[in-house]
């Protein structure tokens, strides 16, 4: 099974003018100009096969929206080799435009003044789609987002998170092979957030489409993602399945531990992070889970006791604390 | 070609339909606009008057047919302006229509077409009000009205790929206005959009007659004001469509260089 996207020493680099502040900076700058390179992507390299769920993480400025926008083919590359779907993007075929699509959290495609339906419209005469297929397609997404009472409405008049909603039926009407999503559910309420991934899953497992999702929201990489590739100052620094980056990047564990006296001391057997209702939460280093869990059961009266891995959020920032550190 | 035709006319529908809700706006809008041609029909007016009824060939009733139809053919010009190229770029709304498998002046030409039509509606009991208080002088021939109707539609698009070429200026910098402003400058003066070309010197109606300016003013009003041989009005639309292909071609080469400049700001 040949590999949907491609990604071979890819790079993007910025020239970005500076200089430093008053006049005399300024007098300079104009005769003798400096500039420095921003490495915004370097050398990246990985593939994602067919109907893969991607998730592409990584903080603000770490290389993520600048990898997509080169994967849409928005941006040029510096140097490297992309292919998804057999095209080199950067060419802009309109063959490869149509079997993508690229939704980013903050844009807005729909006409803000008509109801949704008319930009529905508009896209259907932007791809060709067939007159029935696209009723067809439309009326299918409309119910699983549940968006029926709303679709005659105004786009101004929405909330948005229907406008979200409503921007990501008008990006995937023509069906497309390949979702590129840009933090999609930012802003979002839990709810919104929580419908919106359920659509997406169900349309990649419909469609056995490839996404590759960038969130800062770990509930939908969590809810969606098998696998995650972590990038930080434009280099790849982790790419394999979920649990594998668990594995190897959580240091600790939490236990959670009910006493039957709640007032005894615990801070002997691990870093106390939390007490409520009896309840402790307990961070104890990886290695001596077992050992600290027996120790625990064996001294004290135990109600209930739950060992968990750390929270996806702690473990990525640990991947970009011990990579700074290296 | 069918896909297109089905675009231009679903973008038009949209533009129709969202237009008609800031028709209020696009009403105090083109009242606004008439406050220019209105100064230069009275100074000419004034001067004709004073000059026996004639000035530079033209009666006050001339002039007031040459200013209204004026109203009009600058309704017909405006088109998506190289500030809006500007705001989009900068705002990184290029980047969504990039992302349709069309070129983005595909939606910029269908979008002010469609605008037209509101505007046309519009601007008819301007037109009529106009009349009224200058009483232009009308001698229009069947073959002249079919031959404006083009003539706008030519200038709408000479004009268009003039002001994209202008706008794609800010793919490699975005901070231009100085040059748009000296290009309105010319435009002004080498168009018929100050006065009629043929009150320029000669040698400026002279140099007007090699640059796309004068086809987008002076070219669609005289068609319907001037009295223009059958010859005259065909080799005026086909220049007019030199214009565009020219335009088109000049544009399509700058495109290429310019999408790959695209930093593809702000989201």
């Amino acid at each position: 099974m040949s590999s949907v996207i491609t990604i071979s020493q890819l790079s993007k680099h910025y020239q970005v003018p500076e200089r430093e502040g008053g006049l005399k900076a300024a007098i300079t700058s104009l005769f003798n100009r400096k500039y420095r390179t921003v490495k915004a992507v370097n050398s990246i390299t990985f593939n994602i096969e067919p109907g893969e769920v991607v998730g592409f993480l990584g903080p603000n400025g770490a290389g993520k929206t600048t990898t997509l926008k080169m994967l849409s083919g928005l941006l040029h590359p510096t140097s490297g080799d992309v292919r998804v779907l057999g095209y080199e993007p950067f060419r802009r075929s309109y063959d490869y435009l149509r079997q993508i699509t690229l939704v980013m959290g903050n844009r807005n495609q729909l006409t803000w003044d008509l109801p949704a339906l008319d930009s529905f419209d508009l896209q259907r005469a932007v791809y060709g789609i067939p007159v029935d297929e696209f009723k067809r397609t439309r009326d299918e997404f409309i119910d699983l987002l549940e968006l029926k009472d709303l679709v005659n409405k105004p786009v101004r008049n929405l909330s948005l998170g229907e406008r979200m909603k409503m921007e990501i039926v008008a990006a995937l009407l023509h069906k497309p092979k390949v979702l590129f999503l840009d933090e999609p559910t930012l802003g979002l309420d839990v709810t919104m957030q929580r419908r919106i991934r359920v659509f997406i899953a169900e349309y990649n497992r419909r469609n056995n489409a490839t996404v590759l999702l960038t969130s800062h929201y770990m509930a939908d990489v969590e809810a969606l993602c098998k696998r995650v590739i972590v990038i930080h100052h434009g280099r790849i620094l982790f790419d394999g399945d979920l649990s594998n980056l668990v594995n190897q990047f959580s240091a600790y564990k939490t236990l959670s531990v009910t006493l039957q006296n709640p007032d005894t001391e615990l801070s002997q057997y691990g870093e106390v992070l939390s007490k409520d209702d009896g309840r402790v939460t307990l961070r104890v280093p990886k290695a001596q889970t077992s050992q600290v869990t027996a120790k625990l059961l064996s001294d004290l009266q135990v109600d209930d006791l739950t060992v968990e891995d750390a929270p996806v959020d702690d473990i990525i920032d640990q991947v970009f604390s011990q990579k700074e550190e290296a | 070609m069918k896909r297109y035709i089905d675009f231009y006319l679903s973008s038009m529908r949209i533009s129709i339909l969202q237009q008609f809700q800031y028709r209020v706006a696009n009403y105090f809008y083109m009242i606004g606009m008439i406050a220019e041609p209105v100064i230069y029909l009275v100074v000419w007016s004034t001067i004709a008057n004073q000059q026996g009824g004639v000035a530079g060939g033209y009666t006050p009733g001339e002039f007031a047919a040459y200013y209204i139809v004026w109203t009009l053919v600058r309704n017909m010009n405006i088109v998506f302006t190289p500030y809006g190229w500007e705001w989009r770029i900068r705002q990184g709304n290029l980047s969504m229509e990039l992302m349709r498998p069309m070129h983005p002046i595909h939606n910029d030409i269908a979008y002010f077409s469609g605008w037209k039509f509101v505007v046309i509606i519009l601007w008819l009991p301007l037109a009529l009000f106009l009349s009224w208080v200058f009483k232009p002088t009308f001698d229009i021939t069947w073959m002249e009205g079919i031959a404006f109707f083009i003539a706008i539609w030519g200038a709408y698009l000479i004009r268009t790929m003039l002001l994209s070429l202008l706008g794609m200026i800010t793919f490699w910098t975005t901070r231009v206005s100085a040059i748009f402003e000296l290009y309105f400058g010319l435009e002004l003066i080498l168009s018929g959009r100050l006065v009629p070309m043929t009150l320029m010197p000669q040698w400026v109606q002279n140099l007007s007659n090699y640059l796309p300016f004068k086809w987008t003013f002076f070219f669609p009003i005289e068609t319907l004001v001037g009295t223009m041989f059958i010859q005259e009005l065909v080799a005026g639309i086909g220049t007019q469509i030199l214009w565009i292909v020219i335009g088109a071609s000049i544009l399509n080469l700058v495109w290429r260089a310019a999408i790959k400049q695209f930093s593809a700001v702000g989201g």
